[in-house]
């Protein structure tokens, strides 16, 4: 596909969670709970609120078209803060420092004062209907010549558990927001620069790991497209695939458009009706539970709603989406039936009441009341529109689904939902402040470093660069352990353990360093260490493992040990003379069990087994 | 501006604050902000009124400080709680926009008035919305001011009402509810929980914040909340205790003495500090336990009851009754000429001796009065299970 033909722009915004002790804006720890650990709960409503310009910010909006009770559970790493019954704590220094950080290594300019905002989100995801973010440093450059606009401090929203169910443990954890300019303009380079821009968060050594704790939302459009947000891309592999299927999107929703016009196709709210009583007998599950039916017949539309325009996705699947923020499940149009137990006949008798011919569709909505029904049909005729009309790709915020397509979540947010957070004062970043912020080593270049320094391949150094483990590693160098061992150890003896279903979680760095110490004093075989760490794992402390899995042997019983089984086969030394080292070798680890290096064993061995070949001196 | 610093908004809705001479000033025209739009009144339902006083249940961003502030009139409320139009029809009378902190007894006065007129004049309930800060004090003083045959229902919201998750709305549309309902006295209505599920009733003379931020942080003490009003439902519940609609004929008592003053005892409290109450009318003092002061306060109390004081004795404990015949300092008090102030909380305590001593000059009989149930604010027996 030409992107470039296109006009493909694209940009991105990287949340990255922080590693900070407390939270932004409380001083609770930033630790993720069980849910079954929740020892509160507490149930709310949420309204919108008219933003300091007066108006009602358009997303909000329509997340309040249906009255909805959110639930959360609060934990006993939770306070009020995060219950939204006390007002915030000052700004989380440690969380603004490393934000700083973030913005010099991107050479951006810092806000000379930081005010924090709220931003309206009332799906129930924030306790308080809003997100508090501040705008600290903006105008960064790109290696490869793009740049980021702005970075931002954010506090991370409530994990939902299920439907209006939150879970308060991930609330308020610090988070950075960086937001490049659109600047991308290939599925390949957009996900190149998420690759990078993680890089250099990981860089600082401050940010939290592992599934959920990054995500990137891309901002995609196409010439004659529109600026669609795609929120939560959680994979990184899924970046550019998301990038292909937006823009096969937007180009079939271009070609629906053209193929409407052709048709003559009009879209005339006057053709809505309640159709409850036509499917009084149906064995339809959902339309014979509904209360009211409505349906809307849409001239020329036949064949078009039912259109793949992604994968697994339709033009029905968009007005679906709208229809569902009114509370209904969803919606059953002529394309698609008969089916979910509607029958042919059924059909029929629907089109002849809709006066609809063969080039129509009909679309009806279940709602459990009259205000559901109406709602959600006013939004499949808003939507049918949007489709006939200049603009059929609406500017949207969208959700990512699993395979790489995306539904629709709320239109694009204005300027409106921003809101002055009253209780919390600005901060003034001055110059020696932003002077004293110190740039960390980036993990290329600390990888290049590994390289040249210890002889590490170059796949291995930068694995151990973007290794969770590699404050250890560096430990390990500082405390004297031989690189080659601690990087064996980080990169390949976990990985085995993890894949055998060891919790190496569970192994705590100070295990690591000792299970090292022991190996290079000859006190434990390096043979050992996987055994050691596992122990370790399942919950002995080091001394014990190393006690049960390397019972310590002193050179000298080591040598007194070799002399014995050099003696004793004496016979097949002198038939072998120094190839017998091998064999000779695995009879003394077997009976040291592991607790002296192989190398050691080795070398007193061999200097044993020298003695017993070279020829008597007289 | 802020601390010296210039306030830019930005497209994106961000501010930032920058040095105002890096900034240049463009002029352009103020935002035209939306038409209020006309609230249209269902006159078939019971009139109420709302008489404002400020507080955050209608509090908005002041660009000023940069803080919350109150500026609606009721009226704005109406517009951003539209719910409360399916229960009542309502005049809107703005009396003041204060922060409850700045409430005064000549405040209380005029409150009490404006609330009196309304009744007069056919509302079926009165709303007084208020500051959580001070409102238990100005529900205290309603309670005293009028006998009242509606309910006259206090309420205010502990988060602001320019957030999506504030409780102002919930609070008010059970206040409506109430307000139209089967009670006759003065009431405060608040979260009964964290949840947005209850609120509950309290007596005017019986409740205090006991929480700086909490949704429910209202509680009724030594006594049980005299009802529940629950959401979305509205439905109301009153206790048998509380008083019903028409059980007290309309009449205004508006007289104050603010001569009046609420002392906290604390260990090695100086003598002294009481020299400054000696032109005082009226003094309740908030006792350790039973109702104490150390005893070296004891010859000065005498000498301001000598000098024409009443002084009270009340409990900083909050739950429970002063009895000064347990102990000798507190015999030594009484002999002093200290009355025992019961179980009276010390704040409602405080706002019933300016009215009964604005309107009994007998000292004697003023006593007696303070010692009497007027409002449900003295109980003779502490039930159990409190």
């Amino acid at each position: 596909m030409d992107y470039k033909a296109l006009g493909l722009v694209a940009g991105i915004e990287i949340h990255q969670q922080l590693d900070t002790r407390e939270k932004l804006f409380c001083h609770c720890p930033t630790i993720l709970r069980e849910i079954a650990e929740h020892n509160g709960e507490f149930c709310r409503y949420l309204r919108a609120t008219v933003s300091e310009m007066g108006e009602i910010d358009r997303a909000a909006k329509e997340e309040m078209k249906h009255d909805r009770m959110f639930r959360y559970y609060a934990y006993d790493t939770t306070c009020l803060v995060e219950n939204d019954e006390e007002p915030p704590a000052p700004v989380n220094d440690e969380a603004l420092a490393v934000c700083l950080t973030i913005g010099k290594m991107f050479s951006m300019t810092p806000v000379p004062q930081v005010h924090t905002m709220r931003k309206l989100v009332i799906d129930g995801s924030n306790t308080s209907g809003f997100q508090r973010t501040a705008l600290v440093a903006f105008n960064g450059a790109l290696p490869d010549g793009g740049q980021i606009e702005t970075i931002c401090l954010e506090e991370e929203a409530a994990q939902r558990v299920k439907d209006e169910v939150f879970s308060l443990d991930r609330l308020g954890i610090p988070l950075v927001e960086i937001t490049t300019s659109p600047c991308m303009h290939s599925p390949e380079e957009v996900q190149k620069v998420a690759e990078y821009i993680g890089m250099v968060l990981r860089s600082t050594g401050k940010v939290k790991r592992g599934l959920g704790t990054i995500r990137q939302d891309v901002n995609i459009s196409i010439a004659r497209g529109a600026r669609v947000e795609i929120k939560g891309v959680q994979e990184l592999d899924l970046i550019a695939e998301v990038v292909r299927r937006e823009v096969q999107r937007q180009q079939c929703l271009l070609t629906i458009r053209d193929e409407l016009r052709k048709r003559g196709a009009v879209v005339d709210a006057a053709t809505g009706v309640e159709i409850t009583s036509l499917f009084k007998e149906t064995k339809s599950a959902v339309l014979k539970k509904a209360k009211k039916i409505h349906a809307i017949t849409l001239k020329g539309f036949g064949g078009l709603v039912g259109r793949e325009i992604q994968p697994e996705r339709r033009l029905g699947s968009e007005m679906s989406d709208y229809a569902k923020k009114c509370g209904v499940g969803g919606i059953f149009h002529t394309d698609e039936l008969p089916a979910y137990g509607v029958t042919a006949e059924e059909v029929a008798h629907l089109r002849t009441h809709m006066h609809a011919g063969e080039q129509d569709c009909v679309i009806l909505v279940a709602g459990a009341s009259e205000k559901q029904a109406s709602c959600a049909i006013s939004q499949v005729i808003l939507r049918a529109k949007l489709a006939l009309s200049d603009k059929p790709v609406p500017e949207e915020t969208r959700k990512m689904l699993e395979s790489g397509s995306t539904a629709y979540m709320r239109p694009l947010p204005g300027a409106a939902r921003m809101y002055p957070e009253t209780d919390v004062l600005p901060v003034l970043i001055d110059n020696t402040r932003w002077d004293a912020v110190v740039i960390p080593e980036l993990l290329t270049a600390k990888a290049e470093r590994f390289v040249a320094a210890y002889e590490i391949e170059r796949n291995y150094a930068l694995q151990l660069a973007a290794s969770e483990k590699l404050p250890l590693f560096e430990q390990a160098v500082t405390e004297g352990i031989r690189p080659k061992l601690a990087v064996f150890t980080i990169l390949s003896t976990t990985t085995e353990l993890r894949r055998d279903g060891v919790d190496i979680r569970q192994i705590p760095d100070r295990a690591y360093l000792d299970t090292w110490h022991a190996v290079e004093s000859g006190s434990a075989a390096r043979e050992a260490v996987p055994d050691i760490l596992r122990s370790i794992a399942g919950g002995s402390t080091f001394a014990e493992a190393l006690t049960k899995l390397a019972p310590a042997v002193s050179r000298e019983e080591l040598e007194i040990i070799v002399r014995r089984i050099v003696t004793e086969r004496a016979d097949f030394i002198a038939e072998k003379g120094r190839s017998a080292l091998g064999p000779l070798m695995g009879i003394v680890m077997a009976e040291v069990r592991g607790s002296v290096d192989g190398k050691v064993v080795s070398g007193i061995l061999k200097s044993a087994i020298e003695a017993a070949v070279s020829p008597k001196k007289p | 501006m802020r601390d010296g610093m210039a306030v830019v908004k930005l497209d994106s809705g961000y501010n930032i604050g920058v040095p105002p001479a890096s900034c240049t000033l463009s002029e352009r025209p103020l935002p035209v902000p939306p038409k209020q739009l006309d609230v249209v009144q269902n006159r078939s339902l019971p009139t109420l009124a709302i008489v404002s006083t400020g507080g955050t249940i209608a509090s908005r961003i002041d660009y000023r400080t940069g803080s919350v502030t109150s500026q609606f009139n009721a009226s704005d409320i109406l517009t951003a709680i539209p719910e409360l139009k399916e229960i009542a029809n309502y005049r809107t009378i703005p009396l003041a926009t204060i922060l409850s902190e700045n409430m005064t007894p000549a405040i209380w006065q005029e409150l009490a008035r404006a609330v009196h007129a309304e009744i007069k004049n056919g509302a079926k309930g009165v709303i007084v919305t208020h500051g959580t800060d001070t409102m238990a004090y100005s529900a205290a003083a309603i309670s005293f001011m009028i006998d009242t045959p509606v309910p006259i229902v206090f309420v205010g919201s502990q988060r602001s009402a320019d957030r999506p998750s504030s409780d102002n709305a919930m609070n008010a549309v059970c206040a409506a509810a109430a307000a139209t309902g089967d009670l006759g006295e003065v009431v405060v209505i608040m979260h009964a929980t964290t949840n947005d599920d209850t609120c509950a009733i309290h007596r005017g003379t019986r409740v205090r914040k006991m929480h700086s931020s909490r949704r429910d942080a209202f509680r009724s003490l030594g006594v049980d909340p005299i009802g529940v009003v629950e959401y979305p439902s509205r439905k109301v519940s009153l206790a048998t205790g509380a008083v019903r609609r028409g059980k007290r004929t309309l009449a205004l008592h508006d007289k104050l003495d603010p001569h009046c003053a609420l002392i906290q005892f604390y260990p090695g409290m100086s003598p002294d500090l009481l020299k400054a109450y000696e032109d005082y009318h009226g003094i309740v003092i908030a006792g350790t336990g039973l109702g104490h002061t150390g005893t070296a306060l004891i010859p000065p109390l005498k000498q301001l009851v000598e000098g024409g004081t009443l002084v009270i004795m009340t409990t900083q404990c909050m739950n429970g009754r002063v009895c000064d015949r347990v102990y000798d300092t507190g015999r030594d008090l009484l002999d002093a000429g200290v009355i025992e102030g019961g179980d009276m909380l010390p704040e409602a305590a405080l706002v019933k001796l300016m009215w009964v001593l604005a309107n009994e000059k007998d000292k004697t009989k003023a006593a007696v009065l303070m010692q009497t149930d007027l409002k449900g604010e003295y109980m003779s027996r502490s039930a159990h299970g409190l």
